[in-house]
């Protein structure tokens, strides 16, 4: 439940965090930290969901970029990544390199409190 | 807490964050910052555009005067139509910013010198030149020259910048433009000064070329003496079509340049001593264009019909935007530069206009003497003079200012110095002259261009264009067809300017500027056609120096006067059939020339091969005519067995002799001293021997083409549309297209048709347009390419030319932006 939980709210407040685009695009760092202090998990599952907080936000937001662009953009950035023009893998390291950083996040968090 | 895991876990974070947002090396250049380019709120997923992406909108903008309606149509052409002409260019600055702001940032960018400052040092080199060069020199000295003199103009240049402002004020943090995010800068305001320095740089791309070619003839002459240069370099071309019919008598000059009286030894016949400098970027040589009107009496409507399509270097974002402006003065349609107000190519109900490069010599190199390495004085006609300075800082990413002292002469910046090093202009200071550094009316004949109503008015527009010659092609409603090189070009003396000139004795300067009355110009004549493809415009009875031939291509003239000659009762799409036509005149011409040299008892099997596929070939450089390869490769081979053995030793670069100088000499001369390889002590090649030398090397490297399937002309010759930045990714590859160098087709590698457009002086205006580009400049856009197939095909659109009232129910349009005052 907890595990769940933070997932989601790490994703929501990082989506908040993301409409403010004057703010550099690492802010959700601090809500993952925030939702990694109020929910206290052990140290993987921390990592766990706050990875996948951002990383699915990532991937749906730019899932559904893609879908209505036909792929046009997507394919021409992975040529020069490069990723041999594959969206599928561009979208995937689009939501890795946000997991990780929120996953590192809510993993100082955790270590944050005795567990 | 567990302190040591947290820190560890904080260091990983900030480690992680710090990572992706910096810009890492890789290979020679960098990666975004990748943190920010992939995020999904932020970066580059924002510029991915919907394909059903609506264009309305409501946009309310402070300092409009009136209303303006843009009606988009499916190919996201704005047709614009406002309340009166200031609030028109306004908006024209808007929607160049809303589809093209990146590009037109980065082209004023490269003109003033700033690609260090958004890229980095490796670009210094290239700011150095084109500061050196004093692009922003001379686009301050027409700023000034506008501001002064011509008031409307500088309104609707201002009105413009006001626009493309405005725009960039709209714009939220994550919607500027893709590349901004790739290269990780800002945009920047835009000013006035822009619009000058884009027109420098197309100065530079259409009439710099001498800049780097001049010094090379200066070395080629010094290598090989004036005599051999003469014969390598004539300025003789047997099969010339000038753009004025030979025979066209001319009036007397109303200047006489006259050569000083020791030009041959001080100047023609000197050893100046070699340089290896070169431009960081040279113009193409292929620059250029083709341009023709034919009268009614050729037509089958009895209507003129006016064609042109410039030839540049093939790029994405298009240097093009179309684009329709109506107000209460003018109704015009055209290709529009981003960067610059109004039409810059194009129609309106009375007229239409187009322009191809005239390749006249405005840029000569001045070797100063400065009495010391301060360069504070130099000598002139026995006496000191001192000289100015102009300061240019270059500003770098990650690194110092680079501060260039430039020290200004009579003639102009000290190009070359001791402290621009290029180990080679060795204690030479070249001081650059160039008419682009003279100032001027700017882009004052297009504006009035736009307005034209009938010859006069197209007469008195272009006698403000002095800078960049131009033949401008003319046609009305009324029946005037009309050709006339316009722009300051210098009263020269035979050879003048060819080579590095003494900068010591004033009798070396120019010596007048040619009337525009005298400049070359023809109006309706007896054989129904008007015609410029960059050729010499006149024949050697004009009484001024055109400069170098080498500077003139002669090929597409010839072919586009004997096609236009032969034909009758012409339509529209007779013109789209001439426009991309593929037929190659100049293997019409060096075809027989290399066969009968041939001996063909002496073959092997591999060249009777390729000689059977250029002896039965159609002499048409189409996509899948192989014979097109074969003669081409054939051809370069025995250009290089005719000349490296002369050229390889030097090490200065030189350039070789252009394709008319070969051909005709072995046309005539079949005893041609330069067959000789010299490179054999003992032994004295012939024209024969030398050609067949070729044959073999070329057959050595069509096997190895056609091994790798790439024998068919559209393969080898592999055309593109290449992004700014020249990425592959963004560009588009391998396009299925004929034609090449020398064809009214003139598409090669990477440059070629720009603009192909065609007007048809009927009541009711019927054009047909093409680019190979998109509207948008957006790489996310469905817009950004969606032209080029139908460019590459040969196909057209039918250009949407509408009155205020019609376009509401117009099927084509697609979308409505009104603008009103904020």
């Amino acid at each position: 439940m907890k595990f769940v939980a933070s997932i989601i709210l790490t994703g929501l407040l990082a989506y908040v965090f993301g409409l403010f685009t004057t703010l550099p695009w690492w802010s959700f760092l601090v809500s993952s930290f925030v939702v990694a202090t109020a929910i206290h998990q052990k140290p993987g599952f921390a990592f766990l969901s706050g990875f996948l907080g951002v990383f699915i936000l990532w991937i749906s937001i730019a899932y559904l970029k893609d879908i209505v662009n036909g792929h046009i953009l997507s394919v021409k950035v992975a040529e020069i990544l490069p990723l041999g023009g594959s969206y599928i893998m561009l979208i995937l390291v689009t939501g890795f390199i946000g997991g990780l950083v929120s996953g590192l996040a809510a993993l100082t968090a955790s270590f944050l409190r005795k567990a | 807490m567990r302190i040591i895991p947290f820190l560890v876990a904080a260091a990983c974070t900030v480690g992680s964050v710090v990572l992706f947002n910096t810009q890492l090396p890789v290979g020679g250049s960098k990666t975004p910052r990748l943190g920010y380019f992939l995020s999904p709120q932020h970066g580059f997923w924002q510029n991915a555009e919907p394909l059903n992406a609506s264009f309305n909108n409501d946009i309310k903008l402070e300092g409009l005067e009136g209303k303006v309606d843009v009606f988009m149509d499916d190919r996201l052409v704005p047709h614009i139509y406002a309340d009166n002409d200031k609030d028109a260019y306004y908006v024209q600055g808007y929607l160049h910013a809303k589809f093209r702001l990146w590009q037109m940032e980065f082209q004023t960018h490269v003109a003033g010198g700033r690609l260090s400052e958004i890229v980095g040092p490796e670009r210094i080199k290239t700011d150095q030149f084109f500061r050196r060069l004093g692009m922003v020199y001379g686009a301050e000295k027409t700023q000034a020259d506008v501001e002064k003199n011509n008031p409307e103009m500088k309104a609707a240049i201002d009105a413009y910048a006001k626009g493309v402002n405005a725009y960039i004020k709209s714009l939220k943090p994550e919607q500027i433009p893709f590349e901004y995010k790739l290269l990780d800068y800002q945009p920047e305001e835009w000013t006035s000064k822009k619009t000058y320095l884009f027109q420098m740089f197309m100065s530079y791309d259409l009439t710099a070329r001498g800049a780097t070619t001049d010094l090379q003839m200066s070395n080629a002459r010094n290598y090989f003496g004036y005599e051999d240069f003469d014969r390598l370099f004539t300025n003789l071309q047997d099969s010339l079509d000038p753009i004025i019919p030979k025979g066209t008598v001319y009036n007397q000059p109303s200047i006489v340049p006259k050569a000083p009286a020791d030009m041959e030894l001080a100047y023609l016949k000197k050893n100046t001593g070699s340089t290896t400098a070169s431009a960081p970027v040279v113009p193409e040589k292929g620059n250029g264009s083709n341009n023709w009107a034919v009268a009614g009496s050729k037509t089958k409507s009895g209507r003129p019909i006016l064609c042109n399509d410039p030839h540049l270097g093939l790029n994405l974002p298009s240097l093009w935007y179309e684009v329709q402006i109506t107000t209460p003065t003018h109704s015009t349609y055209g290709a529009s530069f981003p960067g610059s107000p109004a039409v810059i190519i194009g129609f309106n109900d009375s007229i239409a206009w187009g322009v191809t490069n005239a390749g006249r010599d405005v840029i000569d190199y001045y070797d100063m003497k400065f009495r010391d390495s301060t360069l504070q004085e130099y000598w002139y006609n026995g006496a000191w003079v001192k000289a100015g300075v102009r300061r240019e800082v270059i500003k770098v990413k990650g690194g110092p200012d680079q501060v260039e002292n430039i020290a200004m002469t009579n003639y102009g910046p000290v190009m070359y110095d001791h402290t621009y090093k290029n180990n080679s202009t060795e204690g030479k200071n070249l001081a650059l002259r160039w008419t682009a550094h003279d100032g001027g009316s700017g882009l004052l004949a297009f504006y009035l261009l736009n307005r034209a109503h009938n010859y006069d008015d197209y007469l008195k527009a272009i006698s403000n264009w002095n800078s960049t010659g131009q033949n401008f092609v003319f046609a009305s409603k009324t029946g005037d067809i009309a050709i006339k090189q316009q722009a300051s070009f210098v009263a020269r003396w035979n050879r003048q300017g060819d080579f590095i000139l003494p900068g010591t004795d004033s009798n070396y300067a120019w010596q007048g500027m040619i009337p525009a009355e005298e400049n070359p110009m023809i109006r309706n004549p007896a054989r129904g056609f008007v015609s410029s493809a960059n050729q010499q415009s006149t024949d050697t009875t004009y009484p001024y120096y055109l400069g170098a031939a080498g500077n003139f291509p002669l090929y597409r003239g010839i072919i586009i006067n004997r096609k236009l000659n032969e034909m009758n009762n012409i339509t529209p799409e007779d013109m789209q059939r001439l426009q991309t036509d593929n037929y190659n005149v100049f293997a019409e011409m060096a075809r027989p020339v290399l066969l009968k040299y041939i001996n063909e008892s002496a073959l092997n099997g591999d060249e009777r091969k390729y000689i059977d596929l250029l002896k039965n070939w159609n002499l048409k450089n189409d996509l899948s005519e192989k014979g097109s390869t074969v003669f081409n490769v054939i051809w370069d081979s025995v250009e290089t067995a005719m000349w490296s053995d002369e050229f390889s030793g030097s090490t200065y670069a030189m350039g070789w002799p252009d394709e008319y100088v070969l051909l005709q000499s072995l046309i005539k001369d079949s005893l041609y001293k330069f067959a000789d390889n010299i490179a054999t002590a003992n032994k004295k090649e012939t024209v024969a021997e030398t050609i067949m030398a070729g044959i073999k090397k070329a057959t050595q490297y069509l096997a190895g083409v056609d091994r790798n399937g790439k024998l068919e002309w559209a393969r080898f010759k592999d055309t593109r549309v290449l992004h700014l930045l020249k990425i592959n990714g963004l560009s588009s590859l391998h396009l299925p297209i004929g034609g090449g160098r020398h064809i009214i087709n003139a598409t090669t590698e990477n440059h070629g048709p720009s603009w192909r457009m065609i007007v048809h002086m009927t009541d009711d205006i019927e054009a047909y347009g093409v680019y190979p580009g998109g509207q948008h400049g957006n790489p996310g856009s469905r817009y950004y390419d969606a032209f080029i197939e139908s460019w590459a095909t040969g196909k057209y659109y039918r250009i949407l030319f509408m009155n205020r009232q019609d376009a509401p129910t117009n099927k084509q349009v697609k979308w409505l932006m009104t603008f009103t005052k904020a």
